[in-house]
């Protein structure tokens, strides 16, 4: 039981990208689906950063009476996946603006019957 | 001095000439500064070639810290042969580019901004064959694939939105399944350097975190080199970008993707644990063998020749990954060689394409009767592609075919041998189709303007360039499957 609740994060962390994944697949709005893209990603942000925690432990910088610290690498790998998470949030809505221009449209089943019509 | 220095030079051309061209604009500089770039970096990647042919591998040591602590480029045997691969290709397609993209981009004036994307993509497919670090991969992976979603979208066709916004959804669920397994791994093992993780993964390998991350990177791999049948970013992608965009795409962006599975296969998880314990090509075989029947299959029906070849080239990455599924020297030889020789032809192939769109502005079927007497050079370049996909003696194909099939008939599995071949004619048919009707049917009457004209020589001359290496490495082997011979043999831990 006790175990169970210890791993509190990790449970937040599969809801979470089983949230998002199933928005990916089954939402028909593109500006929708890129949310859904968000938060998957978030949750692995959230995997790096629970994994970096030591119990007990401080931030990572050497002072008297300090003996434990956490672990800063997860947390600086992470900052580089939020630039590259917020770069690919940035192109895809670029790209959906665009779409919605062409299209008039941004559900996803109206612009394959465009398709398939034109 | 700057010998030493030359694996970081393959990564920072590319790199800082892209943000050089947004600050230079002007078009005539811009489009000289990325031919040269890309050539000075191919180069470089021969320099890397030569010495780890003499020396053995390359270890590089980011900002003087050593691994696995730091970040730890290395380049071997196998790694500097795709670096060959994908800088020569760059050049090529950039050399070809210019006359293409004033054509094709008519839409975006600002030409300055294709380049800055093509150097990055560029950037980013160098840095993911050459760095040993399991994080960096993620983040050059990343680099490259955000680069290509702007090279697709591009394109003169609306659906080029679509399929650039698909395969970002496709490309970037992908990344993210490796950088779980990245991170599972880490978990494991504390450590992202791949020989570091290699040697401490052997005491945890039977913990259920390592099965799972080995499963999220095979699934994000696959995603990443459209392996069947997670194939369906692929053929849209390749249909609607530019010419210029999918020639170079088509000949690098999977390619690296095959080679980030050997690596994470063979290199960091090791023969031992991917095949023997965990059977890998019972999963790898199967998708391997369906995907080359049904891909050559819908590639015979499409009337868009550049989607006939983006299909064709789903089945080419089932021969990739069925010569590694066979797990043995000379089926990875197969693979390898597949790798750089599938590169060669279905970038002349594109090329071709992309003249044609040039001259004629489609690549529909019905718009390339007659073609044959129209643009003589550009068919003849799209025939010697042809015969090189369908594997005919004297041709690359045939070469990356003939391992393939020795290696099926090692282990006895004479049906696969049979799909092999078998796929070998569905690719005679589709191909026959274009030829039957660019040579054998009247050309288009033209209303109007005179009739279609050869591509420039600016456009002619790297495209023979790259028909010149699809028989020269025909003929002459030793290079292309010696190098490939060895980069399997240290693969699998075997002395060749």
């Amino acid at each position: 039981m006790m175990e169970t609740i210890g791993l509190y994060n990790y449970w937040v962390v599969i809801v979470l990208m089983m949230t998002g994944f199933y928005i990916v697949v089954a939402r028909d709005n593109l500006i929708k689906k890129v949310i859904g893209l968000s938060i998957f990603q978030t949750s692995v942000f959230l995997l790096f950063i629970s994994v970096g925690k030591v119990e007990g432990g401080t931030a990572p910088i050497i002072a008297d009476g300090f003996e434990v610290y956490s672990n800063p690498l997860p947390g600086v790998l992470i900052l580089t996946a939020i630039v590259v998470g917020v770069a690919t949030t940035a192109v895809a809505l670029g790209l959906v603006v665009r779409i919605n221009e062409e299209y008039g449209t941004i559900e996803e089943t109206e612009i394959h019957r465009q398709d398939v019509e034109a | 001095m700057i010998d030493n220095h030359l694996p970081i030079l393959q990564i920072l051309l590319p790199l800082v000439a892209a943000p050089l061209c947004l600050l230079l604009r002007h078009r005539v500089v811009v489009t000289a500064l990325a031919i040269a770039v890309t050539w000075v970096t191919f180069a470089v990647s021969v320099a890397l070639m030569a010495t780890v042919l003499q020396q053995g591998p390359i270890s590089y040591e980011l900002g003087g810290w050593p691994p696995p602590w730091g970040i730890e480029y290395r380049v071997d045997i196998l790694s500097a042969f795709v670096l060959v691969l994908v800088s020569g290709i760059g050049a090529v397609v950039a050399t070809w580019s210019p006359a293409s993209i004033s054509v094709e981009l008519p839409r975006y004036e600002r030409h300055y901004l294709f380049y800055c994307a093509y150097l990055l993509c560029l950037t980013g497919l160098l840095g993911i064959t050459i760095t040993g670090d399991m994080f960096n991969v993620f983040v050059f992976l990343e680099i490259s694939a955000l680069s290509s979603y702007v090279l697709i979208s591009m394109g003169q066709d609306r659906r080029a939105l679509t399929a650039a916004y698909s395969y970002l959804i496709m490309g970037t669920l992908g990344a993210t399944f490796i950088l779980i397994g990245i991170g599972l791994l880490y978990i494991m093992t504390g450590t992202l350097n791949m020989a570091d993780l290699a040697l401490r993964l052997q005491d945890v390998a039977d913990t259920r975190t390592v099965i799972v991350a080995f499963a999220f990177l095979i699934v994000g791999v696959s995603l990443k080199m459209a392996l069947f049948p997670l194939h369906l970013w692929l053929p849209n992608a390749y249909a609607y970008a530019p010419s210029a965009v999918t020639a170079f795409l088509a000949a690098t962006a999977t390619k690296v993707a095959v080679y980030l599975l050997l690596r994470f296969f063979f290199t960091v998880f090791g023969y031992d644990f991917s095949f023997d314990r965990m059977q890998l090509w019972i999963v790898l075989m199967p998708l391997a063998l369906i995907g080359i029947l049904t891909a050559s299959l819908v590639a015979v029906f499409q009337n868009n020749i550049k989607r006939m070849l983006a299909y064709s080239s789903v089945a080419q990455i089932g021969y990739m990954v069925l010569g590694i599924s066979f797990a043995s020297v000379s089926g990875l030889t197969g693979g390898v060689v597949h790798l750089f020789n599938h590169g060669l032809m279905k970038c002349t192939l594109f090329l071709a394409m992309g003249c044609i769109v040039y001259r004629c502005g489609s690549v529909h079927i019905d718009e390339m009767r007659g073609l044959g007497r129209r643009m003589p050079w550009t068919m003849a370049a799209f025939v010697a592609g042809g015969l090189s996909l369908i594997g005919v003696p004297m041709t690359v194909g045939f070469i990356s075919k003939w391992f393939l099939v020795k290696a099926a008939l090692e282990q006895g599995l004479w049906p696969v041998a049979g799909v092999i071949l078998f796929s070998s004619l569905l690719a005679v048919v589709y191909i026959w189709r274009v030829i039957e009707v660019a040579y054998f049917e009247e050309p288009l009457a033209v209303d109007g303007q005179g009739p279609v004209r050869e591509a420039p020589l600016s456009m002619l001359i790297p495209m023979w360039v790259l028909v010149a290496a699809i028989f020269y490495f025909g003929v002459t082997t030793e290079l292309t499957a010696g190098i490939a011979q060895q980069a399997a043999a240290s693969l699998l831990g075997v002395v060749p």
